[in-house]
């Protein structure tokens, strides 16, 4: 096939024209919109970067981001910790090892809003009920509060999560080379020092995977943190990806909107090629 | 002493699978329970299994029609996805030149836009041409489900060798001859993970068809979902029976085809 051929276009039409009208001409269309007062039916004036500048001295934006760039940190450990362990423990012999995986793994067959809301429940409901029982006055309320909210999020995140980055280190795990387990083992070397020199450098990849998938997940989280907490109690456990849709849909500025929205996708492009770029520099030294 | 080592390994692998369980249990034993039951025991079992909630939460959520309109938007975007990001990829690996390396990192390139970024501009001109309703939502489908898509199928596509292309050439078939009797069947293991990887995420989205779907009667679970339990924070029992209701046909699907869902995502994150 040749690219000049009518074959060659007619193969990639279809998906060539999906995406083009569907993300490439949204974004060339959104960044023009962004330098304008565009309101989502008048394109408006041309107002350069008032709508940038606006965005930095927007409180509510920056705490989301800030709140955004809190919770990453922490649900990206937690994942990422809870789903090696997870995934070496289901590796190491066990016998219900099939079980196991299948456990962990559903709760992400089962889409964020919808988990949200059973953790709604919990949190609330069955929590206050445990508080009431075991007479511990911190339990009742929980989401009700900005730290209980944060908490709630990465408690919900990291047991949705950490069975789909378990799978992801299962993977390079089994494809491990026993003989150099078995090897170091005769050598005398501790669980410690396999660990250390031996599993995790040929792990390292999983990492780089693991850690793209979880932080842009993060990152871009929505479903959850709307079911979950709704942004409240007063905005203060909202996420980036909802403030936006808030600014754009409910208090339907949409240029302005549209600026954060660029500025979203700038931080995200950065974060995932930086995070990529040094683990990638890591694999390579180990 | 290795034995003694994995019998505890055994057991804290089983507490770890009941603990992870226990929100399902919440859900589920709660969904039975009478409004005043809740209030006054939220972890015991109930004391009647009875089923009015659920009857009740199956008229609200007209379940069977929103169950018909989750499964049609899924089905018909994944085949479509299959069907186009394989011809797609196939176009840009067997012909190799300028163009088709500029078009594969443009969809690579894709999958580092956040939805955010592209989803006001593309509500409003989708509005503009009428475009806001289930077959809009198909084809938006099509357009993000892509790039991962033709990614994958790009890369086991350039471990097919040529000469087969040649050979059935030859032998007097066409292009589409080609792909549809040769290259298509050989791709059969990629075809089934790049279907599990976007049957998972166009069955639980919900943004997309908020903004998309306006007809009343057109909802899909997770927005027909949303507005349930919105109405029923109050009223926990139903909202419970409504959730495991949605639950369920994931559970059914999750239960037939677990392996090959497990191998999907694996494959999929490592190629």
């Amino acid at each position: 096939m040749r690219a000049k051929s009518f074959s060659y276009w007619l193969f990639l039409a279809p998906v060539l024209i999906a995406l083009s009208l569907v993300v490439v001409v949204p974004m060339l269309l959104g960044v023009y919109y962004s330098f304008t007062s565009w309101n989502g039916i008048v394109t408006g004036s041309f107002v350069g970067l008032e709508n940038y500048t606006n965005v930095f001295k927007d409180e509510r934006f920056m705490d989301a981001l800030w709140f955004t760039v809190k919770f990453s940190v922490v649900s990206v450990i937690m994942i990422n910790v809870i789903g090696l362990s997870l995934a070496l423990l289901v590796t190491s012999h066990v016998k219900s090892s099939k079980l196991l995986r299948t456990v962990f793994f559903m709760p992400n067959l089962i889409g964020g809003l919808i988990l949200g809301f059973i953790w709604q429940f919990i949190f609330i409901k069955v929590f206050a009920s445990i508080g009431e029982i075991i007479g511990m006055e911190s339990l009742q309320g929980w989401l009700s509060t900005t730290s209980t909210g944060f908490w709630g999020l990465v408690i919900l995140m990291s047991w949705q999560m950490a069975g789909y980055i378990m799978v992801i280190y299962i993977a390079y795990l089994e494809g491990m080379p026993k003989e150099l387990l078995e090897a170091s083992e005769i050598d005398g070397a501790s669980t410690v020092q396999r660990f250390r020199f031996i599993v995790f450098p040929l792990v390292a990849p999983a990492f780089t995977v693991s850690m793209f998938l979880t932080l842009s997940n993060a990152f871009k989280l929505y479903d959850q943190n709307l079911s979950l907490t709704g942004g409240g109690p007063y905005n203060s456990t909202e996420m980036v990806a909802m403030e936006i849709f808030q600014t754009a849909f409910t208090q339907n500025v949409f240029a302005y909107a549209q600026a954060k929205a660029v500025i979203f996708f700038i931080i995200v492009a950065l974060v995932a090629l930086i995070q990529v770029y040094f683990n990638k520099r890591r694999e390579v030294e180990m | 002493m290795r034995k003694k080592w994995n019998f505890k390994l055994e057991f804290v692998g089983l507490f770890l699978a009941l603990l992870w369980l226990v929100p399902f249990y919440l859900m589920f034993v709660n969904s039975f329970k009478t409004k005043r039951e809740i209030f006054t025991s939220t972890i015991a079992l109930p004391g009647l299994w009875n089923l009015e909630n659920y009857i009740e939460a199956y008229q609200e959520l007209d379940f069977l029609r929103t169950l018909f309109n989750s499964l049609f938007i899924t089905i018909t975007s994944v085949l479509l996805i299959v069907l186009f990001s394989a011809m797609g990829a196939y176009a840009l690996s067997r012909a190799k030149s300028k163009f088709s390396s500029v078009f594969f990192y443009l969809f690579v390139a894709a999958m580092l836009i956040p939805f955010q970024s592209v989803m006001i501009p593309l509500v409003t001109v989708f509005g503009r041409f009428e475009m806001l309703n289930q077959a809009g939502l198909i084809f938006m489908y099509i357009g993000f489900g892509a790039s991962l898509s033709i990614f994958l199928y790009h890369g086991a596509l350039n471990n097919i060798s040529r000469s087969l292309d040649e050979a059935a050439t030859i032998d007097g078939a066409n292009r589409w001859q080609v792909f549809w009797h040769i290259i298509f069947p050989m791709l059969k293991p990629i075809t089934v993970t790049v279907a599990i990887l976007n049957i998972i995420w166009i069955w639980n989205d919900y943004l997309l068809p908020s903004l998309v779907i306006n007809q009343p009667g057109k909802e899909t679970i997770p927005l027909k979902m949303f507005f349930f339990f919105g109405e029923y924070t109050k009223q926990w029992h139903l909202a419970m029976a409504g959730l495991t209701l949605a639950i369920v046909p994931v559970i059914i699907f999750y239960f037939f085809a677990q392996r090959a869902i497990i191998k999907g995502v694996s494959d999929g994150a490592i190629k």
